[in-house]
C-alpha cells in the first residue's frame, strides 16, 4: 500500500492545543506542507505571534521565534536582515497583525520585506476570550461588542489585504479560506506561491486566510464553517490582490 | 590605540560599536541622540554584511533587535528616553529570551516629552529593568568620549557573554560633546560562549537541538525556575561587572556621588574644595546597575556625609542611601528639565555642609 | 480499498472529516480517549476510497490514508 496522506515531518509530535474545530490546526499543516515540499525547513526561520497561534513555536518543526504582541514582522525584518539566506515567515492572527501589529505589517510590506506572512483571519480575538477584533464583521456579537459590532462605534473591519495591496511593495497578496476541502487545497497552492515568491527573492508575501472559531462564535464546527462561508467571504472577497511577476 | 581624532560623542559611539563587530543598526530618530543612526546609515551599508535600517518606530526598531539578535548578530539600537520607554516592551522580551544587545540610551529632560536638554532622570527605568516582570541589564554611564568608545565595545562581549542587553546612559551632553578620541583595537575575547541557540536553520541530525527564541513560560514552575536562572547570571555581573572610580576618598570626611557628566562637574567642585581646605572625595559609579555599594560603605565609615549629585530629582541617591545603611547621613542635590548642575553649585552645597557640621 | 490509520489518542471528535466524506463512512465513537474526546471512527473500512478529504480536513492531522 502506498500512503496517499500522512502528517507532514514539519510538524512535530506535540498535540495542538487549538479547541476541536478551529481551523488554525488545518493552515499549520498547510503551512508545514509547503515547508516540506519546497524543501526549505533547513533554512526556515519561523515567527509566531501572540494569540491562539502562541504556542506555533511548539509545532512548526523549524527554528523558532516568539515575537511580542503584533511585532512580528519587525522580528521577521530582523532576523531575515541577518540572513538573507533564510526563509522566514510570521504566523498571525487578527488582533496581532491588523490592530496592535498595524504599523509593523504596513511597514514591512512596503519595504517589500522579503519575508513571507500568514495572516489569520477569525474576526475574533480567541485566546483572550472572544473579544472583538478589527476584523470582527458589522454586527457580529462578541464579549466586547455585547450588542453586535456597530460601526458608528467602533468603526469597520479592516480588509487587510486589499489595503495592503495598494502598496508598491509588497510581491503576492492573497486571500483564501478553508471551509471546505476544495478552498483548502486552493490555500495551499496560495501559500506555496507565497514562499516561492520569498525563495525568488522578489520581496513581501502574504497570505490571508480566513478561518474558523466555532468556540468563541459560539457555533458547532460545522455550523463555524457555513458561517464563514456565508458571511466572512462576501465582507472579505477571496482571490490574488496582487501578483508581480 | 589608534589615531587620535576629535568627534561627537553619538559619532565616537556608532564608530566605536562597528569596531566592535556590530553590524545591524534598527533605529528611529529623536533628538538628542540622531547622530547615531544618522552615523550607522552612513557606514554599515559599506561594511559587507552590514544593514542599518531606519524603522517605523522605536517599538519596532527594538524587536528587529530581538529578531537580529535571535540569529545571532551584533547588534545595537539607540534612543533617547521617550523611545527608550517605547522600547521597554521589547526590552523586557529580549532579556526574557535571553538575547544580547546594546541599547543606547542619550537621556533627555522627562516626564513625557519634557525637553531635549540633558538629564539623568531615567536612572530608576534603568537600573530597575525599565519594562514589566523580574530582571536587569548591564548600566554602563560613560562620563567622557573616550569613555564611551571603550565602554561601547566591551558592551557587546559582556552582551554577548551574558546573553543580556546591556545599556549605554548617557546624557545630551555626552552625545553632542566633541571630544579627542582614540578607537581602540578590538581584543577578541576567546572566553564567549558560541552562539549555539541563534536560530540560523535547522534540521533532524544537525548537530544541534531546534532554536526557540521566547520568553513564554506558561507554566509557573518552569517560569520561576527560569527567572532564577536569570537572577543567577544577575548575581554574576554584580560579582564581576561592578565599576566605580574613586578620587581622594581615603581621608574625605565629605563624599560626592555622581555619575555621567555630573561626575567631571563634581569633580571640579571636589578639586575646589580640597583647595579650600575641606576634604572632599568623590565615588563614580560607572555600572549604574550592578551598583557599586561596596566603595560607598567603605567610605561611609569614615565620611561626616555624603552629597549626591545628579541631573534629577534624586534617583541614584537611593542606591546610595542603601548602600550607607544609615551609617553617616546621605544629602543630596540635583536640577532638573535639562539644567546642569554648576561646580559653585556643588561646592556650596558641601561648604553648607561643613559649616553645619554634619 | 484504501486503509484509515486515525490518531485516537489526538482526535478532539470535532467531525469535520466526517462531513466531507463522500460515502459517508466516518462516525464519531461511543468509546472516549485519555484526553476525554470521542474519537473519530470508520464504519466500513472497505468502502473507503482512499480520497482523503478527511485527512485534508481535518486540524489536527490525525488521519493517515493509504492506498
Amino acid at each position: 500500500m502506498a500512503v496517499v496522506y500522512e502528517k507532514t515531518k514539519l510538524l512535530t509530535d506535540k498535540p495542538l492545543h487549538y479547541c476541536p474545530g478551529c481551523t488554525h490546526g488545518i493552515i499549520h499543516r498547510l503551512v508545514a506542507e509547503a515547508i516540506d515540499e519546497l524543501g526549505i525547513q533547513e533554512r526556515t526561520i519561523g515567527i509566531a505571534p501572540v494569540g491562539c497561534a502562541v504556542f506555533a513555536y511548539d509545532y512548526f518543526n523549524c527554528d523558532m521565534m516568539e515575537a511580542a504582541h503584533g511585532r512580528a514582522p519587525a522580528v521577521a525584518t530582523g532576523c531575515k536582515r541577518v540572513n538573507p539566506k533564510n526563509i522566514v515567515f510570521t504566523y498571525q492572527g487578527d488582533g496581532d497583525l491588523a490592530s496592535i501589529g498595524a504599523a509593523e505589517i504596513t511597514h514591512a510590506a512596503t519595504r517589500g520585506e522579503n519575508i513571507t506572512v500568514i495572516f489569520v483571519n477569525n474576526a475574533i480575538y480567541g485566546m483572550t476570550g472572544g473579544q472583538m477584533a478589527p476584523t470582527t464583521l458589522p454586527g457580529q456579537v462578541t464579549t466586547t461588542s455585547p450588542y453586535g459590532r456597530d460601526p458608528k462605534l467602533c468603526g469597520y473591519p479592516i480588509r487587510v489585504s486589499e489595503m495592503l495591496a495598494t502598496l508598491d511593495g509588497p510581491a503576492y497578496i492573497s486571500r483564501v479560506s478553508v471551509h471546505d476541502v476544495k478552498h483548502i487545497l486552493d490555500a495551499k497552492k496560495s501559500i506555496r506561491k507565497a514562499f516561492e515568491t520569498q525563495i525568488a527573492g522578489k520581496g513581501f508575501s502574504l497570505v490571508e486566510v480566513l478561518s474558523a472559531c466555532p468556540t468563541n462564535w459560539g457555533m458547532t464546527p460545522q455550523e463555524a464553517l457555513k458561517w464563514l462561508e456565508q458571511n466572512m467571504i462576501p465582507q472579505y472577497p477571496l482571490g490574488v490582490k496582487k501578483e508581480v511577476e | 590605540m589608534g589615531q587620535k581624532m576629535l568627534m561627537k560623542g553619538n559619532e565616537a559611539i556608532a564608530e566605536a560599536a562597528i569596531q566592535a563587530g556590530c553590524r545591524f543598526f534598527f533605529g528611529y530618530p529623536i533628538t538628542p541622540q540622531n547622530q547615531i543612526p544618522e552615523y550607522m546609515s552612513k557606514r554599515l551599508p559599506k561594511i559587507e554584511g552590514g544593514c542599518f535600517l531606519q524603522a517605523e518606530s522605536e517599538v519596532a526598531a527594538i524587536n528587529m533587535v530581538y529578531g537580529a539578535a535571535g540569529a545571532g548578530a551584533r547588534v545595537m539600537t539607540s534612543s533617547s528616553s521617550p523611545g527608550i520607554s517605547l522600547k521597554q516592551e521589547g526590552i523586557s522580551y529580549i532579556v526574557g529570551a535571553e538575547l544580547p544587545c546594546v541599547i543606547v540610551n542619550m537621556v533627555r529632560g522627562g516626564p513625557g516629552l519634557g525637553s531635549i536638554q540633558p538629564a539623568q532622570s531615567d536612572y530608576f527605568q534603568s537600573t530597575r529593568g525599565g519594562g514589566h516582570g523580574d530582571y536587569r541589564m548591564l548600566v554602563l554611564a560613560p562620563s567622557s568620549v573616550q569613555e564611551a568608545v571603550e565602554l561601547t565595545q566591551e558592551a557587546f562581549d559582556l552582551a554577548d557573554l551574558y546573553r543580556n542587553p546591556v545599556l549605554i546612559m548617557g546624557d545630551g551632553l555626552i552625545g553632542q560633546m566633541m571630544e579627542p578620541v582614540e578607537m581602540p583595537e578590538r581584543k577578541e575575547r576567546k572566553d564567549l560562549p558560541a552562539k549555539t541557540w541563534a536560530a540560523t536553520g535547522w534540521k533532524p541530525g544537525c548537530g544541534r537541538d531546534r532554536a526557540v527564541i521566547n520568553s513564554l513560560y506558561i507554566d509557573p514552575a518552569v517560569l520561576e525556575k527560569h527567572v532564577n536562572h536569570l537572577y543567577e547570571k544577575y548575581a554574576a555581573m554584580e560579582r564581576n561587572e561592578c565599576r566605580w572610580q574613586e578620587e581622594m576618598t581615603e581621608d574625605a570626611d565629605y563624599v560626592i556621588v555622581a555619575y555621567g557628566t555630573t561626575a567631571r562637574i563634581a569633580r571640579s567642585a571636589m578639586r575646589k574644595l580640597r583647595e579650600a581646605g575641606i576634604k572632599a572625595g568623590l565615588i563614580r559609579p560607572i555600572t549604574l546597575w550592578p551598583f557599586p555599594a561596596a566603595p560607598i560603605a567603605k567610605a561611609a565609615k569614615h565620611a561626616k556625609a555624603f552629597l549626591t549629585v545628579e541631573m534629577s530629582m534624586g534617583q541614584m541617591v537611593e542606591d546610595v542611601r542603601l548602600a550607607v545603611e544609615g551609617a553617616t547621613p546621605v544629602h543630596f542635590f540635583g536640577r532638573t528639565g535639562g539644567i546642569v548642575p554648576t561646580v559653585r553649585e556643588i561646592v556650596n552645597q558641601v561648604e553648607a555642609l561643613a559649616k553645619g557640621g554634619c | 480499498m484504501a486503509k484509515l490509520t486515525i490518531a485516537v489518542e489526538t482526535c478532539k471528535g470535532c467531525g469535520l472529516c466526517a462531513d466531507v466524506c463522500p460515502r459517508h463512512l466516518l462516525a464519531l465513537s461511543k468509546e472516549i480517549n485519555s484526553r476525554g474526546y470521542h474519537p473519530i471512527a470508520i464504519s466500513d473500512q472497505d468502502q473507503c476510497i482512499g480520497c482523503a478529504f478527511c485527512a485534508r480536513m481535518c486540524p489536527d492531522a490525525v488521519i493517515k490514508v493509504e492506498k
